[in-house]
């Protein structure tokens, strides 16, 4: 189950909420330059898992091995700085900064990030925006808004939960095109998303999750053979 | 988030009565016998602050409200019965009614304006307006200001008690607490205070379910206050004096640590704490300030290690009801 | 000499200057309670002793290592500011994950202990403390005498609370200090060290009560109970004001002092009582301050 070759290693990964056991062991990895997907229904633990790596939820068990070193007794801040981003599904505008003191936030943590001109470049909605109040902009711009701020970080590792929920089709694809270009220059992506058919035109690989673990694992090129297997996980 | 208290243990209300029960008789028993080992006094004016320690713990433990003015319904209690005894030259039980009705009027405004804000503000709020009535008793004549009224006369309860006697004031005194004890345990496990406790777990839920809210806690804040006149009409007697000691913020803080220190939500917690600490503030009396450094100490380590109290612990201990 | 309203125009500048002073201590030490509060979610009831501290603190520099009041206004923030990082490292720090009422609890019974030390050492009467030689006299305006010492209140403390405003509105630094108010735990996922913000900015927060002190060391004398009645006006300031807003509150604060200045010339006996009634007034119409969010 340890892949040498991985840059993102979890093995059975256990998470609380309080006194509720969201994650019963969940066991997958990511190699370097992928986007991998976690497919699931509402609740099975998805976005749990994500924030779970991120050492947002403290009570965790388990390993999380990224870049070849231990993650799990971790605070949040000393995982991002080991080169890992969140994007979470909320979103996270604040609304005391505007635009560009959003951009600037989330510290440097790796030479390497992309700067501004090139994240105006991927979304150039931004750049007129500049001034605005955070929360101010539209969902599109917002979720282009938390997508970018992380790019410039320089972590390699990002994770992204339902970056396309609440957006119209034409935001979809511009945010599908940048995942392409941001996997294009070697970025790692563990995405988390409901709408598989998003889900299908950037991930190379798949893992479904039920109840609080991984069942199921495809490759993009087994998506086809395996539809109506998938359709029954997610209850579509 | 854990709340300002860990509720009381709900589960085993039935079943463990029986504990409260035994200690109340365990209480009347000592408190019996204690007049022939210690000073009345001293028993006069602990059982006084216990029953003002239960009042505030009304509102801190059941209804999850910090307070920082009680002193205002305490003194201001105190002020009116001692007023009412001296100058109008009123029987003590019509004096008593007189000091605890004005602390319900006191309640009913303050808790009117305080109500409105949630959590800090309400506590922030009942520090200033209990400072503002400082500020008036300070400067009001008839409180007396910086001497109070002195020499408040006792006199014959219902024209036969002769309340000069000390026994027969620490019988009645005694008994007054008492039944205020019951009667708070009473108002605890009526369905009101039901509502009150199930605001505290979970306000939402309860404005959902259609209770008016705001009204509940307006009704424990003044019944809270009314007590807690009692029992500063009580010691205006006791004491037969009125001050601005009674007034000042410093009373506030010391009732909010008795009933920390013996513990929050329980029973007999503040009757544990408010002995506790008149007992301490008269051993240590003659070391000036230190009182006031010790008891700021014993609220430190209380919130940061000790926040079930005295009685908490023991009840929590036990599993039983205390 | 002139007279406005019957009252002649010396004493009533008088009472404004007066007014104005009270009010820049109201808004010093409202703006440090907004700060704590925005990051901590705690009322800093000890504030009125790190005040008091910082007083204390100006006065034994002066005493025992002969350092004036020019260096006192620096070192004693810093000196005070350090308690206060101690105060959160150790105390406060252990209650983050609890009711912020505890935490109200715990300042409490620390301004309790601080008040008591000192009263224990220093007795309860006040100690003087000098106005500066270069501070000395004033200017006589006419319609008022200006006391140099009592300008330089004013000036100094409107630029503290301007230059903190700037500070956390307009500033990258500040950028942090509001993103990790309104979502600590996503800042933190950001890579920023949260708790270490945390326990600066109650440091900071405490410097700014201990700055104040040693402001008013000339003014009021210095003594252990100074701060405890001050503060509690200061809570009817930040009850009326809103905690949500720094400006809000450096406003709310020079306002109520001049309204108080103004009540000792017209009304004097309801002087000590007036912010109370604002207060009050302010709370039946308009619950959440007037600069505050809903809470």
């Amino acid at each position: 189950m340890s892949d040498t070759r991985a840059l993102l290693s979890v093995s059975e990964l256990e998470a609380w909420y309080g006194e509720s056991h969201i994650l019963h062991g969940v066991t997958f990895d990511v190699r370097p330059g992928e986007v991998v997907t976690l497919l699931g229904r509402n609740g099975v633990g998805k976005t749990t898992t994500l924030k779970a790596i991120m050492g947002i939820i403290e009570k965790r068990t388990g390993s999380v091995r990224f870049e070849g070193k231990e993650l799990i007794e971790l605070p949040s801040d000393a995982i991002a700085r080991r080169g890992i981003a969140f994007c979470p599904e909320e979103r996270g505008i604040f609304a005391s900064l505007d635009v560009k003191e959003n951009l600037l936030l989330p510290l440097q943590v790796r030479p390497g990030g992309l700067d501004l001109d090139r994240i105006f470049e991927l979304f150039p909605n931004l750049r007129e925006r500049l001034g605005s109040q955070g929360t101010k902009l539209s969902g599109g711009e917002q979720q282009m808004l938390a997508i970018g701020r992380i790019l410039r970080t320089g972590a390699r590792l990002l994770l992204l939960d339902e970056p396309t929920e609440g957006l119209a089709p034409v935001i979809i694809e511009q945010i599908g095109r940048t995942i392409g270009t941001l996997k294009a220059q070697g970025f790692t992506i563990l995405l988390v998303e409901q709408n598989f058919r998003f889900a299908a035109t950037v991930a190379d690989r798949y893992y479904v999750m039920e109840h609080g673990h991984v069942v199921d694992h495809f490759a993009a090129a087994e998506l086809e053979a395996n539809t109506e297997k998938l359709h029954d996980y997610l209850g579509v | 988030m854990e709340r300002v208290l860990e509720p009381p243990i709900l589960a085993h209300r039935r079943e463990t009565a029986w504990s409260l029960g035994v200690a109340f008789a365990v209480t009347v028993a000592l408190l019996i016998v204690a007049p022939f080992v210690i000073y009345p006094i001293f028993l006069m004016k602990a059982l006084c602050f216990a029953l003002f320690a239960c009042a505030f713990n009304l509102l801190i433990g059941y209804v999850g409200l910090v307070s920082f003015g009680h002193a205002l319904f305490f003194g201001w209690a105190s002020y009116l019965t001692a007023h009412a005894a001296k100058v109008w030259g009123l029987p003590p039980e019509l004096a008593i009614v007189i000091g605890t009705a004005t602390a319900a009027v006191l309640g009913l405004v303050a808790g009117g304006l305080a109500i409105r804000r949630q959590g800090i503000y309400f506590a922030m709020i009942t520090l200033a307006l209990a400072q503002m009535m400082f500020f008036f008793a300070l400067q009001a004549k008839f409180t007396g200001g910086e001497d109070g009224i002195q020499g408040v006369p006792r006199g014959r309860l219902f024209g036969i008690f002769d309340l000069n006697g000390e026994m027969t004031m620490y019988l009645f005194v005694l008994v007054v607490v008492l039944a205020s004890l019951l009667l708070i345990y009473r108002i605890i496990n009526s369905p009101f205070g039901e509502v009150l406790m199930a605001i505290r777990e979970n306000e939402q839920r309860a404005v959902s379910l259609g209770y008016k809210v705001e009204r509940y806690k307006l009704v424990a804040f003044v019944l809270s206050a009314t007590l807690a006149g009692l029992a500063g009409s009580l010691k205006a007697l006791v004491f037969q004096l009125a001050s601005l000691t009674d007034v000042h913020w410093t009373m506030s803080g010391d009732v909010l640590l008795m009933t920390l220190l013996g513990g929050l939500g329980t029973v007999f917690g503040p009757v544990v704490g408010a002995f506790l600490v008149v007992a301490m503030q008269s051993y240590l009396a003659p070391f000036g300030q230190w009182v006031l450094v010790i008891q700021g100490a014993i609220f430190v380590v209380c919130v940061l290690a000790f926040r079930r109290g005295i009685v908490g612990e023991l009840a929590h201990a036990l599993r039983v009801r205390l | 000499m002139f007279e406005i309203f019957g009252i002649p125009s010396q004493a009533l500048f008088g009472q404004l200057l007066l007014g104005l002073i009270n009010g820049s201590f109201y808004a010093l030490l409202s703006l440090g309670l907004a700060v704590i509060f925005g990051m901590l979610n705690i009322i800093n009831f000890a504030h009125g002793a790190q005040y008091m501290m910082g007083a204390f603190a100006a006065y034994l520099l002066l005493q025992h290592a002969g350092i004036g009041y020019w260096e006192a206004l620096v070192v004693a923030p810093i000196v005070v500011g350090a308690t206060g990082v101690l105060v959160e490292r150790l105390l406060l720090k252990h209650l983050r994950k609890l009711d912020p009422l505890y935490g109200l609890l715990l300042t409490f019974g620390l301004a309790i202990v601080i008040e008591g030390l000192f009263r224990n050492s220093y007795g309860s009467s006040g100690l003087p403390y000098q106005v500066p030689e270069s501070l000395r006299g004033g200017h006589n305006l006419g319609f008022m005498f200006l006391p140099n010492y009592r300008a330089w209140v004013i000036v100094l403390s409107l630029a503290v609370c301007l230059a903190t405003w700037f500070a956390i509105e307009r500033t990258r630094l500040g950028s942090y200090l509001r993103a990790a108010t309104e979502n600590p735990v996503l800042v933190r996922a950001f890579g920023i060290n949260v708790p270490r913000m945390v326990t600066l900015t109650y440091g900071f927060g405490v410097g700014l009560a201990a700055l104040a002190g040693v402001m008013a060391a000339p003014i009021y004398n210095v003594s252990p109970q100074m701060g405890s009645d001050l503060i509690i006006v200061v809570f009817a300031v930040v009850v009326i004001g809103g905690m949500g807003s720094i400006m809000g509150a450096i406003l709310t604060g020079f306002t109520l002092g001049i309204v108080e200045g103004l009540t000792k010339v017209f009304f004097p006996e309801a002087s000590n009582t007036v912010i109370f009634v604002i207060m009050a007034i302010v709370l039946l119409i308009r619950p959440a301050g007037f600069f505050g969010r809903t809470a």
